[in-house]
């Protein structure tokens, strides 16, 4: 579109978009106070896709709805493109909030009105004249692939559908930020990837800052540059997705690279290889930095040990390749011991044993074993 | 049955019949617009609405609370006073309109106050996301997005009020209730009473009538 906001990723003051200063949310609720926000300190830069993942009551959408002051702060500092929100006047957060688009899960359209009428809402909101009203709207429209639906009323559309009206709603008035809230967690896998491909668009056609709230790691692999880990109010881990999912160094984030990657066997799958494979059972990690397939291709020519894929999967985060591969290891107890001190100087493998002394995966989710078989 | 003299009787209930419509139409009207801005005053002063206000919001529930209770035939003479001093006097179908406006405009209130509770908060968070300002909120998402809704309680409430009508023939109101009283029910004439009871059971099948098919153009979902 023509019209896209005049800063784009390169912001030439270099201003973060968002910034959270020991930003601190408390609710008093008759159960005593609850922190959903606590002293979280985090910088979104200008252009970035920045993802927040969390499991629910993690806080991920108090912390959102303190960009535009839905919800106002308790203590600390929330600054948007270097302006305070902290004890603006609500006229003054309104300007602030034309500047910030919204997206949500239930989508939040009006039933009352037409698709062309719920893009329009918040242009009218901005006074703009309604000629110019009509140009956006199309324009808009034309952008979300929904050129056809003007007319037609929500309840008449898909859950894809009312989604796009929604991004295409939230970027009505020109907003520099985009702020979406489980924008795809109402939506089936397709449309899911349908909106997240649009979301992609805004950010990089647009050079609009998007701020991604959501409890699928799928969403922040194929979407983010930025992650936050949140849990329990507090950001528990953040920084460039790869680096973050990669090596993750908190428990939750862990969590969730293991359900949502599925690479490594669970306790109960575990328990079931080494019941068929009786060697010697090691997971090999796959990462961009270390050459993991052809060093493993290479060691298992050099030694004399046979091995086998038994499980496992690589996939990619962030464009760069992730995942890992189980293998069963048959041959001499000293030759597998010496091809594993061999492998382990390039990357990281971890050594499961054999049914007759086996190692637990400490990181291990998903089924418990029974232990009936041992 | 056969001595009831239908050729004096019809012009009276003809004049009964315009009586209550002009006692229920002016009523209506009045709550109509003070029992919308009473309802959507409870609505938003709600804790976690939009202009949360304890004060206000204790003070308009504890009226409103006091009033609808109160048997219709005791709240009419009760009003005597206040009648008084607005028409200038405690009978007649003026006088009946000052009890009928703000009883109907409390339990409209009422009305409109559970009619927006129910709405999705999820629209109204959109509409503040997008900058807009509380009393543009009130008129381009709570009203229209409730709109369905409100017509079918605005329709219980033509039916309330046709019914507060048969109550003030005591203040010399007249009326179709006033009607069928004193025309059927105080001289055994039962056939007068049941025409009469008939026409208002007609009318508030049209009146529902017309409710329904109003709210059902209003939604659309």
């Amino acid at each position: 579109m023509s019209t896209a906001p005049a800063q784009g990723p390169s912001s030439p003051d270099d201003v973060p978009a968002i910034s959270f200063t020991n930003a601190t949310k408390v609710f008093s609720t008759p159960a005593g106070e609850v922190r959903a926000v606590d002293d979280v300190t985090l910088d979104v830069a200008a252009g970035e896709v920045f993802g927040v993942i969390g499991y629910s009551g993690a806080g991920k959408s108090t912390l959102v709805r303190l960009v535009n002051a839905l919800e106002p702060l308790t203590s600390g500092s929330v600054r948007v493109h270097g302006q305070e929100l902290a004890g603006l006047p609500e006229p003054a957060l309104r300007r602030v909030r034309l500047g910030i688009g919204m997206v949500f899960q239930q989508f939040n359209l009006l039933s009352s009105r037409t698709v062309a009428a719920n893009v329009a809402y918040p242009l009218a909101v901005a006074k703009v004249p309604r000629a110019e009203r009509r140009a956006r709207v199309a324009e808009l429209l034309e952008f979300v692939g929904l050129g056809d639906k003007a007319r037609a009323y929500p309840s008449q559309l898909s859950g894809g559908q009312k989604q796009r009206v929604g991004i295409a709603r939230a970027l009505a008035a020109h907003p520099r930020i985009l702020l979406a809230d489980e924008a795809t967690s109402a939506l089936d896998p397709e449309t899911t990837q349908d909106v997240l491909d649009l979301l992609r668009r805004v950010n990089r056609e647009l050079g609009v800052t998007v701020m991604v709230i959501t409890h699928e790691m799928e969403v922040v692999k194929y979407l983010c540059d930025r992650v936050a880990v949140m849990e329990r109010g507090a950001v528990v881990e953040h920084g460039d997705v790869y680096s973050v999912f990669a090596r993750p160094q908190h428990p939750a984030t862990r969590r969730f690279v293991a359900t949502a990657m599925r690479d490594r066997p669970s306790p109960a799958a575990l328990e079931r290889l080494r019941h068929r494979h009786p060697g010697r059972i090691v997971t090999v990690s796959v990462r961009e930095d270390g050459t993991s397939t052809t060093d493993l291709t290479r060691a298992l020519r050099e030694h004399p040990v046979d091995g086998t894929v038994v499980y496992g999967g690589i996939t990619e985060i962030a464009e760069r390749p992730y995942g890992s591969l189980t293998l069963e290891l048959t041959g001499e107890d000293a030759a597998i011991d010496a091809f594993l001190a061999d492998l382990g100087r390039t990357t990281t493998v971890l050594d499961l044993g054999t049914a007759d002394a086996p190692i637990e995966d400490p990181d291990a989710v998903g089924p418990r074993a029974t232990g009936g078989v041992r | 049955m056969n001595g009831t003299d239908w050729d004096y009787l019809l012009p009276l209930l003809w004049e009964a019949l315009r009586d209550t419509a002009f006692m229920v139409t002016v009523a209506l009207a009045v709550a109509a617009v003070v029992g919308l801005a009473l309802g959507v005053g409870l609505y938003v002063t709600r804790r976690g609405s939009l202009r949360q206000n304890r004060v206000l919001h204790t003070a308009e529930n504890a009226v409103i609370n006091v009033i609808r209770p109160i048997p219709f035939v005791i709240f009419v003479a009760a009003m005597g006073p206040l009648t008084l001093a607005l028409v200038g006097s405690r009978i007649g179908r003026e006088a009946a309109i000052v009890p009928m406006s703000i009883m109907a405009s409390v339990a409209f209130a009422r009305l409109v106050e559970q009619t927006l509770v129910a709405l999705d908060p999820g629209v109204v968070e959109a509409a503040r996301a997008m900058g807009a300002s509380r009393w543009r909120i009130v008129w381009s998402v709570l009203l229209p997005e409730t709109l369905g809704p409100l017509i079918l309680a605005f329709t219980f409430l033509v039916v309330a009020v046709i019914d507060m009508s048969a109550v003030v023939g005591i203040v010399g109101a007249g009326g179709l209730g006033d009607f069928a009283i004193r025309h059927g029910y105080q001289r055994f004439n039962w056939e007068v009473a049941w025409v009469t009871v008939g026409l208002i059971v007609v009318l508030v099948q049209i009146v529902q009538l017309l409710g329904n098919t109003l709210a059902r153009r209003a939604l659309r979902r």
